[in-house]
């Protein structure tokens, strides 16, 4: 039986910000992850144990010193971000940088609707076949915003955003959509509700998904698969029955153990201790 | 009516130079300095070719294709060697200054003696039969004053049509995008580095555009004609922007031509009440920096509540 190809491959990445200078910080050393197509992986970690950075590493925003990263087989470690872009649909931390703010509604969509394809002039923007479309898109995510077309961005609150971004990463089928945090400035509401609407989309469209968290509950909660990465390593991978039987409880005790063997220090502890509990 | 007239026609042939500069102030949220060598090496090319007898058409568009030169010139200096695009267009358009001395083969060229398309206007008006004298308001203007007037109405309107256009294709919109956030236009598979380019070659051919038709207004080019001409642009812009707003380019355009016009008629105007033309460039710039910094200072005094946030 031939395995399918993995739609993502790292092998051996490392990144070291600033280095040489006192300010020098390993992000990533010695990471290899394999994802399957179809697959929801969560990624979870104290502050500064790489996660962002290693999602930062796949988009091509942030340049290895080592490693190889592989989209279905190919090798993409030189191409310049924009050029991955044509793989991946990204949702960031911060609400305001998934969405030029004064451009409307209407017009964000359209240009992610370009993702992976030749922008020229004999394509208008916005028809009147094309605007229907996207209203329709927005319709189906029940935010209101379908009668907002006109509507710049910038005058949207966080959570319309991030769910506007959300739309703009999967309104071309990613073959990978990478989520950073993508619910950690909202308010508990509007969280909730971004993460409901991820949960439908990854679903519905059954995206190869790579979601960075600090909440326990969705890390439990999401996915079939969960990484927990420490000091620049993927240090448990939890897969299949036995990412289904994860409790917070366990994970927080799991956290309990990193630090038991020392691979986590006091302060840490008390961080993930104020973060998650 | 002729100095208001002339005034008018100055106003529209400066609008492409507040045109460019809108579009690299505002659609990419950057100040490029290239401006002030690119409208003078317009105005270099056109008036050395002028003079050498070469028609008027081509001249106006060696113009223009020299100022797209010196727009890919501080894109290329930005995009493949990192330089941020302000010192990019500083370095360019200091080079620019040399080139306009060995392209003109001295400080100024006359075209006194030469026909310009001022002239061709003229020339056109009468062979379709244009009377020579108008009466417009009860005061007669000669053909050598309105049919170059109506050529930049015809020209000028034209360029801010196809600008207001291109900004709403996807190509336009990706230019937009990057100025306006350009991490998200990476994550969009925009090419950032090619966009910025695309918009400093589309604007510093305009701006060229624009000094080949004022040396073809004024009849002569000098090397001097250029020098802090962005800050006349960025002054047109905000009168611009001040009577029909930032929201969507369409309105944007409109502001740039009617900023434009204003802003030529009112300095005709403080010129005529007696302002010294040697403190043009000072009044300018100090309505510049008003126009800065006043709003803000009202926002703070006022303390209204944080409005959405953005920078272009």
């Amino acid at each position: 039986m031939s395995h399918p190809q993995p739609v993502l491959e790292l092998s051996g990445l490392h990144h070291t910000y600033f280095p040489g200078t006192p300010s020098e910080q390993v992000a990533l050393q010695g990471v290899d992850l394999s994802v399957e197509a179809g697959s929801f992986v969560v990624v979870v970690g104290v502050n500064g144990s790489g996660k962002s950075t290693l999602l930062n590493a796949i988009a091509g925003s942030v340049s290895l010193d080592r490693g190889v990263v592989r989209f279905s087989g190919r090798d993409v470690t030189d191409w310049p971000e924009h050029r991955r872009a044509a793989f991946i649909g990204r949702v960031f931390q911060n609400p305001f940088s998934g969405t030029a703010p004064h451009l409307t509604i209407a017009e964000n969509l359209a240009i992610a609707s370009g993702r992976g394809r030749r922008r020229g002039i004999f394509h208008w923007g916005l028809g009147a076949a094309r605007r229907a479309a996207l209203a329709e898109r927005l319709d189906a995510m029940d935010l209101g915003l379908a009668d907002r077309l006109d509507t710049p961005t910038g005058v949207l609150s966080g959570g319309e955003r991030q769910a506007l971004t959300l739309l703009m990463a999967t309104i071309v089928r990613p073959a990978l959509l990478l989520l950073d945090e993508h619910t950690a400035a909202l308010d508990p509401r509007s969280a909730e509700r971004v993460v409901r609407l991820t949960d439908q989309t990854v679903q519905r469209d059954s995206l190869t998904t790579l979601m960075v968290t600090h909440s326990m509950h969705q890390a439990v909660r999401l996915g079939d698969r969960l990484l927990v990465m420490h000091r620049g390593r993927i240090v448990e991978d939890f897969a299949g029955a036995r990412k289904r039987r994860l409790r917070v409880e366990d994970l927080l005790g799991h956290f309990d153990r990193l630090r038991n063997t020392d691979l986590v220090d006091e302060s840490a502890a008390e961080m993930l201790r104020r973060s998650y509990v | 009516m002729n100095l208001l007239i002339g005034a008018l026609s100055v106003g529209l042939l400066l609008s492409l130079l507040t045109l460019g500069v809108f579009l690299t102030y505002r659609v990419l949220d950057r100040l490029d300095l290239t401006t002030d060598g690119s409208f003078g090496l317009g105005a270099a090319v056109a008036a050395t070719l002028l003079a050498k007898g070469v028609h008027p058409v081509p001249a106006t568009l060696a113009a223009a294709v020299a100022g797209w030169l010196a727009g890919a010139a501080t894109g290329v200096v930005h995009t493949a060697f990192g330089v941020d695009t302000l010192l990019g267009g500083i370095l360019v358009s200091t080079a620019l200054y040399s080139v306009q001395l060995y392209i003109m083969g001295g400080g100024d060229v006359s075209l006194a003696a030469t026909n310009t398309l001022p002239e061709l206007a003229e020339q056109a008006w009468t062979a379709l039969g244009g009377p020579p004298t108008v009466t417009l308001f009860g005061t007669p203007v000669s053909a050598a004053n309105i049919a170059p007037l109506g050529m930049f109405i015809v020209l000028i309107l034209g360029s801010m049509v196809i600008m207001e256009r291109f900004l709403r294709t996807d190509l336009g919109m990706a230019v937009r995008a990057t100025g306006d956030n350009p991490q998200m236009a990476r994550a969009l598979g925009i090419n950032v580095g090619l966009m910025v380019t695309l918009g400093l070659v589309l604007a510093n051919g305009l701006i060229a555009l624009c000094g080949a038709l004022f040396a073809q207004y004024q009849g002569f080019a000098n090397v001097q004609v250029g020098l802090g001409i962005v800050v006349v642009g960025l002054a047109c812009l905000i009168v611009g922007e001040s009577l029909t707003g930032r929201r969507g380019p369409s309105r944007q355009i409109a502001g740039v031509l009617v900023g434009t016009v204003v802003f030529r008629l009112l300095m005709a105007a403080a010129l005529r009440a007696g302002l010294d033309a040697n403190a043009l460039k000072l009044v300018t710039a100090v309505f510049v920096l008003l126009a800065l910094v006043v709003p803000a200072a009202i926002e703070r005094v006022v303390r209204r509540p944080a409005r959405s946030r953005g920078a272009a």
